[in-house]
């Protein structure tokens, strides 16, 4: 047992490695994938029925497929059409599409929840446009969705662990590779599990900070 | 034809490998939450960290752990069993949680009537706290269920195979990935309509008891 730790901490240059890709690929989805579910939101709300209606189509169908499917699709499938992706393009957008799904879900909830009266407020006070949208509904928006969208992020770097399946070196592929050269799989598995949780506890921590600031900014 | 058995046998799997984990997990998360609401002391704590590390842990990497360190610790495994364990540690974890938050929210006040009736706890959870709390967990379960049909494609990485393994597999025999993909994505979201609509017919069922 300490000889297989030793060698997974011989070799935590692959863990550290791995980590990074799969932090990064969590954290460009974020990004990319809230500021795409703004849109998304946006075309959910839109008075358009049609636009409504197919954009809640198409988002109530991805949120029903498997992360892995869309990969494969996207990897192994439209190749035969002749649309062909190097395994990060497919990754990454496979990640991106997926979860904007689900954020345009989030900020629409919140969206609706932005309390209409200070609106209405702001309005008396003067604001309009986009100040009205910085200084009253983004601050709304960014408080009650925070939990989610942390939340979000757990699943977003979940579901970077598939990835290893197209061979992008993310943190479960390099603990997979480390445990069929040594074969240490007790510790290197660990390892990893240990990392994504030191992950998931620090979102969690980011999303309590903010909480208790939004509790500060109504008392 | 054939390749449509193949993907249909894999649909199987895929159903009978969450099934299995999905009913057995529901009662375990209850036992785990019962013993974390009671605050029996060190269980409680340790389930914590139980359920606090299973939510982090990606169900592909669960997969590889128990798949390839059971067997390394002297435990002998087959890659289904693997398959159905791992769904199932991951289950529970987040099955803790739904039965927990509906245990402490459960209403006090019956709880204090209960005992002024001299109710033991068993029979208190029997015919006071269950009958209630498997109502109001029932939405969140469901969507665990979903949830845990949805990511279930990973146990295709020890071997298991599931509906992605039988489509990823026709796809490379007939050199056509496209249409295995796509009839599996609808087998899945049928798997997924499925679990929704049992919940409706349930609700439905329980509502017309209690209106009567």
């Amino acid at each position: 047992m300490s000889h297989d730790l030793s060698i997974v901490l011989q070799h935590y240059t692959d863990f550290l490695f791995g980590l990074g890709n799969t932090l990064w690929l969590s954290a460009a989805t974020l990004i990319v994938g809230s500021l795409l579910g703004c849109v998304v939101a946006g075309l959910l709300l839109s008075p358009a029925r049609i636009v409504q209606r197919t954009t809640s189509i198409l988002v109530d169908g991805l949120r029903c497929v498997p992360f892995l499917l869309l990969v494969y699709l996207i990897y192994y499938g439209l190749p035969q059409l002749g649309i062909r992706f190097d395994r990060w393009t497919a990754g990454l957008s496979a990640l991106i599409i997926y979860h904007t799904a689900y954020f345009g879900e989030i900020i629409r909830g919140a969206w609706l929840n932005v309390s209409r009266d200070q609106v209405e407020a702001g309005r008396a006070f003067g604001y309009s446009g986009l100040l009205l949208f910085r200084r009253i509904i983004l601050p709304q928006l960014f408080f009650s969705s925070a939990p989610l969208i942390g939340n979000q992020s757990i699943y977003i770097m979940k579901d970077t662990a598939f990835l290893m399946i197209i061979t992008i070196p993310e943190l479960t592929f390099a603990a997979a590779s480390i445990q069929s050269t040594y074969f240490v799989p007790f510790a290197s598995f660990l390892a990893a599990v240990l990392l994504y949780w030191i992950v998931t506890l620090a979102i969690e921590r980011g999303v309590h900070r903010i909480e208790l600031a939004a509790e500060l900014r109504r008392a | 034809m054939a390749d449509f058995s193949t993907l249909l046998h894999g649909a199987l799997v895929t159903a009978a490998i969450s099934g299995a984990a999905i009913v057995c997990g529901i009662p375990l998360g209850l036992v785990l939450a019962l013993i974390r609401w009671r605050r029996i002391a060190g269980l409680s704590s340790i389930i914590a960290l139980y359920v606090s590390i299973l939510r982090a842990t990606p169900l592909i990497t669960l997969a590889l752990l128990v798949f390839f360190a059971l067997p390394a610790l002297g435990v002998a495994i087959s890659a289904s069993t693997a398959a159905v364990l791992t769904l199932l540690l991951n289950t529970s974890a987040f099955n803790c949680e739904i039965w927990r938050s509906a245990l402490e929210d459960f209403s006090f006040d019956q709880l204090e009537a209960a005992r002024a009736f001299g109710m033991s706890p068993p029979l208190m959870f029997r015919r006071i706290i269950f009958p209630q709390i498997w109502r109001t967990s029932l939405p969140p379960l469901v969507n665990e269920m979903t949830l845990l049909v949805k990511a279930s494609p990973a146990i295709a990485v020890i071997g298991v195979v599931d509906l992605t393994q039988a489509a990823n597999r026709i796809g490379a025999d007939t050199y056509q990935p496209l249409p295995p993909i796509l009839a599996a994505t609808v087998l899945y979201v049928l798997l997924v309509l499925i679990l929704v609509a049992l919940q409706r017919i349930i609700e439905r069922s329980v509502r017309r008891k209690l209106a009567v």
